[in-house]
């Protein structure tokens, strides 16, 4: 899959940082405003099928391997089993252990600030690998015919 | 009163939509059409006041498309036409009119009353003071959060979010073993039979 015009380029090259850096501030404010986790984790994965569409297969390739995108997706779902664990501690699976601190702010909420970028790590590693490996896939030719 | 008028248009315009997908004969067409049943879908969301639905269902709405046509860019050939089967139509059909029928006795009901509460009544309200109630007037003591949809989420039914986050992980997993390249190369190299 070849990359798009040095137009496109341009505009993603400005864009696609904005995007994710709106992204992981979806992630971190869920507990404040509408989104969460998995709309951050989305529109982070926006920004990437942005630089992959622009750039073309074989660069996102070298930057990004779809090997590495495994190893975030399996932390992500480890760390959000580990909040849910660690709710032990105040006595009980997913008991939130951490203090709540004052409405409104943005260090409140106990545990739901660390599961929701668990969950936007998880939600943007898992939707890249699957796109990045559908881009690849599709650019072979099928060797079956 | 308004805003319902607007839903039911919005849901006449989903089933054309998917009327429409389902079809038509070119691809392309189907994957349009499909896509505009989903921001239909996200109208509706903000229509009822939940901007925590809408928001990920336009961005899935748009990441979706961007895959499909894709895809369909670049296999275009496998298209294949359907038959057209006037028994499956009719069943088919007939199943619609099942449901509708199904759904009209449970919302209007025959003549004990409606079994399904009204349109924006919470099922969960009843009692003292229910369910839903609780969770409204409690959830910045009992979570600390601002939002309360995030509250419910990831406080009361953390269960639920955990159970959706696994659903994510085994698709993808799934997804990774349909492509995966090691068995591509290994039935690349055997002889085909």
């Amino acid at each position: 899959m070849k990359g798009m015009t040095s137009i496109v380029r341009d505009v993603t090259r400005l864009v696609a940082g904005v995007v994710m850096v709106y992204g992981v501030y979806v992630s971190c404010t869920g507990h404040l405003t509408p989104g969460g986790g998995f709309a951050g984790g989305v529109i982070i994965m926006a920004g990437v099928v942005m630089l992959v569409l622009a750039f073309g297969g074989e660069r996102a390739n070298e930057l990004l391997a779809e090997s590495r995108c495994h190893v975030l997706d399996g932390s992500g779902a480890l760390a959000f089993a580990l909040v849910a664990l660690l709710g032990f501690f105040a006595g009980g699976f997913f008991v939130n252990f951490l203090p709540r601190g004052r409405v409104h702010q943005l260090v409140s909420g106990g545990m739901i600030l660390p599961a929701n970028l668990a969950i936007s790590l998880k939600v943007a590693a898992g939707l890249i690998g699957i796109f990045l490996a559908l881009v690849l896939a599709t650019r072979q030719p099928s060797s079956q015919e | 009163m308004t805003i319902d008028l607007f839903i039911l248009l919005l849901i006449g315009f989903m089933l054309a939509a998917g009327l429409i997908a389902v079809e038509t004969s070119d691809l392309l067409s189907a994957v349009i059409a499909v896509g505009a049943a989903g921001f239909a879908l996200s109208v509706i969301d903000l229509l009822l006041g939940a901007p925590d639905l809408a928001f990920p269902q336009v961005l899935v709405e748009i990441i979706t498309l961007v895959l499909l046509i894709r895809m369909i860019m670049t296999r275009r050939d496998t298209s294949r036409q359907t038959p057209r089967d006037t028994l499956r139509t009719a069943v088919v059909l007939l199943g619609g009119g099942v449901f509708l029928v199904a759904a009209f006795l449970a919302v209007v009901g025959l003549g004990a009353g409606a079994t399904v509460p009204a349109f924006g009544e919470p099922l969960l309200a009843g009692g003292h003071p229910g369910v839903s109630a609780a969770y409204l007037w409690q959830f910045d003591k009992d979570t600390g959060v601002a939002n309360c949809v995030m509250g419910i989420l990831l406080d009361y039914r953390a269960y639920d979010t955990l159970g959706e986050a696994t659903v994510i992980f085994v698709a993808i997993m799934g997804g990774y073993v349909v492509l995966r390249k090691v068995g591509r190369k290994r039935q690349a190299q055997e002889p085909s039979p």
